[in-house]
């Protein structure tokens, strides 16, 4: 009775983790508005680091999913391309060009190869999503190869610019006559609605509270009646789902389906969401912290390429970021496990 | 040579809010077997990780032949000839017989390279001397039966030059015909002089293969006696002899129509042939000892383990629970006795824990009623009187006690009829468990029907109106509380293995 209860202690500390990207976003913004006068801080630059960013925020909101379970998917990169591919072949092979049915194609297919990603980690109890989605990668790549033939198909001029509208067209905000945004990417209204849809799911719905229960402890979800494994299977199907939206808008922003470009898709997605908070040991993460990741990495991508640095730099400094922000994690992981131990009688 | 092998005086461990041991003393000598035996959470596992180094004791002295030692690691405790067989074996079934049986050691040879023809003579040589010399060196461990499994780890003991070899538990997963063979191998030892300190929830076998016992009660020692001068009765006695003081407000519900009736439950190895009935307003106890298939028979009714045979009734209705989601929507709700691992997600908050079990009750349309919740929650931690900052505080920051009314409030608010609360009290405070004690007579009251597994016999005597005693899986006596059986030395004896007069 007498038992005080636990001391919340260190609030700053953990404001600190909550506002850390957002202090770094801001930091970068001043370092490049100075060191790039007139570039970095540009509408066109702006609107131009949305663009890039709408793929990545796509992608990474599945994967956000994936990680709140404590798991991961690998397949992503990949499986954004086969839905681009989806739509390449359909035209080229078959000389479909209506977007009501390349669209809805791309992402069913992209939507069954994450339904198969979770069935495979559910029902023959693979040990871990590694397992079984960079399986499936691999599987993705080869199909994506295989219908394509291993070639290249240009968009371009085919008659299937209602397609591409989503992943190129921009817009003009007018308030007043007065002209706020120039130029603001279709694909980044885009991904705002689906990480609205996102918050709603993730906070305002049993399922998505379920998706932390599991990711926070699956043995007491699962005693909690939680099915467990149909939980997570959804999860794999929605991050499949998310690829095909991106495929789509990829293939507007690329205007050609290209298996060779998917490199850096998983990990970009990966580090959006663990620099946005969420942790590998699962239970946690926002979808807004996501979007903040994936600005983040893209704001870096771009700085450097206005510092004319090639990919090589750009791949070191992403990739330090992913570890800094993995180290990040496991550091507050520490903190968590001691705030435990002395919170255990 | 030392009187004793090993010698404990005055040992005292710690652990943060319990004192696990006290004031321990133990005096083993060379060439006996020295039994060890004690009710669940007597301080056993504390004495053995004491002696084999893996806790080290704040308050203390330890010698070893006589001479006084301080273990700061398990290395230290094996180079000093003190081994232990554990009840879960430290084999590696992939490997052959002879990488077991010197795992962690590399006797090399001139090149710097394992000495494979010594090592083997070795580890035949040991395994002879336990009366096994037929076990292939070579064999993959994992294709040896669980006894001569037990043979590779205590052969391992043997060419440690181990003087005192624990063994805990040994016999609990061997068969007759093995457990004949373990009391032989133990004998060859004895008379090779070695000292056994035997760990065992079987009377019948310390009266059969020991020379000496200690009994521990509490962390503390009770007695050390020949067993010549010992009965079971002795022996239980010191076991539970502890008075009951009035730590349980228990109040009597009116006992109405029977709720749960589960028939003939199997499970292949756990659960032989468990029936038993429970009733609405009553307090059904589960008692036995650790592994008894308590918790066990309550996860199969719950649907978490899958049941070989057996009927399952509710309120006279035949039901056929395949998970716990099913169970739920029944009325069963089912406190864990692991309640980190199984009843909270430490990570989330306070209001989240508490509507877990059914989440979907507190939807309105599509989405999920925040209102609703925060009020549920609110309500919970002022009726449990859960001390938390707010219902936003996530769980991990809480004491035991109030992680354990959370848990509570997600089973209470789930509307179901019965209540399975499995070591509902573990871990919490004097004060948390008088609350929780209260709560179940609410609940009884309200004509609920609570089964409570205990291994605390104080808390079982306490709060229950009928005592179902079980050991290795079946049900070994139905106690009711105005039955003259209804008392700590009759439980004990029937957990036992003992016959009720």
């Amino acid at each position: 009775m007498t038992q005080p209860i636990a001391k919340k202690k260190s609030n700053l500390g953990d404001l600190l983790m909550k506002l850390g990207p957002l202090m770094v976003l801001a930091l970068l913004y001043v370092i490049f508005a100075f060191t790039r006068p007139g570039r970095f801080i540009s509408m066109a630059n702006q609107m131009n680091i949305l663009k890039q960013t709408a793929v990545n925020c796509l992608i990474g909101s599945g994967m956000l999913l994936a990680l709140i379970t404590a798991g991961i998917d690998l397949s992503v990169g990949y499986n954004a391309i086969l839905a681009t591919c989806t739509i390449g072949v359909l035209m080229q092979n078959f000389g479909i060009t209506s977007a009501w049915i390349l669209i809805p194609a791309a992402i069913l297919v992209s939507t069954f190869a994450g339904f198969m990603n979770g069935t495979l980690l559910t029902r023959l109890d693979l040990p871990h999503p590694f397992v079984s989605t960079l399986g499936m990668k691999n599987v993705l790549w080869g199909l994506a190869l295989l219908i394509t033939s291993s070639k290249t198909i240009g968009f371009t001029n085919k008659g299937i610019d209602d397609v591409l509208w989503i992943g190129r067209s921009t817009f003009d905000v007018n308030i007043f006559g007065v002209k706020l945004l120039e130029g603001f990417p279709a694909s980044f209204i885009l991904v705002l609605l689906v990480y609205l849809a996102f918050h709603v799911f993730l906070n305002h719905t049993a399922l998505g509270r379920q998706i932390y229960c599991v990711g926070g402890n699956p043995e007491a979800a699962r005693m909690s009646g939680i099915r467990s494994k149909n939980v997570l299977t959804v999860v794999y199907t929605i991050s499949g789902l998310m690829c095909g939206i991106a495929g789509v808008v990829l293939a507007g922003r690329l205007n050609t389906a290209n298996t060779a470009s998917a490199a850096t898709y998983d990990t970009d997605a990966i580090a959006a969401c663990i620099i946005g908070g969420a942790s590998f040991r699962g239970g946690k993460g926002t979808i807004w912290g996501t979007m903040l990741g994936a600005l983040l990495i893209s704001t870096i991508r771009n700085g450097l390429n206005l510092f004319s640095a090639g990919n090589d730099i750009q791949y070191i400094v992403i990739g330090s970021v992913i570890i800094l922000a993995v180290t990040i994690d496991v550091t507050r992981g520490k903190v968590e496990a001691r705030a435990r131990k002395l919170a255990t009688l | 040579m030392a009187e004793y092998v090993v010698e404990l005086k005055h040992v005292t461990k710690k652990f943060p809010g319990v004192v696990a041991m006290r004031d321990m003393h133990i005096q083993i000598k060379p060439g006996e077997i020295h039994g060890l035996v004690g009710e669940n959470g007597a301080g056993k596992s504390t004495l053995i990780k004491v002696l084999t180094g893996i806790h080290i004791p704040e308050e203390g002295e330890i010698y070893v032949d006589g001479a006084r030692v301080n273990f700061r690691n398990p290395v230290q405790a094996m180079e000093a000839g003190i081994a232990c067989v554990y009840q879960e074996l430290n084999i590696v079934p992939m490997l052959p017989v002879v990488d077991n049986v010197f795992m962690g050691r590399r006797p090399t040879n001139r090149f710097g390279l394992l000495d494979y023809p010594q090592m083997h003579r070795i580890a035949h040589e040991a395994l002879s001397t336990l009366g096994h010399a037929e076990i292939n060196t070579k064999m993959e461990c994992g294709k040896l039966g669980i006894g001569l499994q037990q043979m590779v780890e205590i052969a391992k003991a043997v060419t440690q030059d181990a003087r005192l070899i624990i063994m805990d538990e040994p016999t609990s997963s061997l068969g007759e015909q093995e457990v004949k063979h373990l009391m032989d191998t133990v004998r060859r030892l004895r008379d090779r002089g070695i000292a056994i300190l035997f760990v065992s929830h079987k009377l019948d076998e310390l009266f059969e293969l020991c020379d000496r016992v200690t009994v521990m009660r509490d962390g503390e020692h009770v007695l050390t006696d020949d067993i010549t001068n010992l009965d079971e009765d002795k022996l239980i006695q010191g076991m539970v002899g502890r008075s009951l003081d009035n730590q349980y407000p228990k109040e009597f519900g009116v006992k109405g129509s029977c709720y749960l009736k589960a028939v003939g439950l199997n499970q292949a190895g756990v659960l032989r042939d468990v029936s038993f009935e429970a009733y609405s307003g009553e307090v059904l106890a589960f008692a036995g000892l650790v592994g008894a298939g308590r918790t066990e028979t309550m996860r199969a009714v719950f649907g978490a383990d899958k049941l070989d045979s057996g009927d399952l009734y509710i309120k006279g209705e035949k039901v056929n629970i395949k998970n716990p989601g099913e169970a739920i929507r029944r009325g069963i709700a089912f406190l864990t006795e692991d309640r980190k691992g199984q009843g909270l997600v430490l990570s989330l908050p306070v209001r989240q824990n508490l509507t877990m079990a059914n989440m979907k009750k507190y939807r309105r349309g599509p989405l999920l009623n925040h209102h609703h919740i925060r009020q549920v929650s609110e309500d919970n931690v002022r009726t449990l009187r859960i001390k938390t900052p707010s219902i936003n505080e996530v769980v991990v920051q809480l004491s035991g006690g109030n992680q354990q009314k959370v848990v509570i409030g997600k089973w209470t608010n789930c509307d179901a009829d019965i209540f399975i609360f499995d070591e509902p009290t573990r871990g919490i405070d004097v004060g948390a468990k008088i609350e929780v004690y209260n709560v179940m007579n609410r609940l009884v009251k309200e004509g609920k029907c609570l089964i409570m597994v205990s291994s605390e016999l104080p808390e079982v005597l306490g709060m229950a109106d009928r005592v179902i005693v079980m050991r290795e899986g079946r049900v070994m006596a139905e106690i009711a509380r105005d039955s003259d059986h209804f008392n700590q030395h009759d439980i004990m004896k029937a957990a036992w293995g003992g016959e009720i007069a």
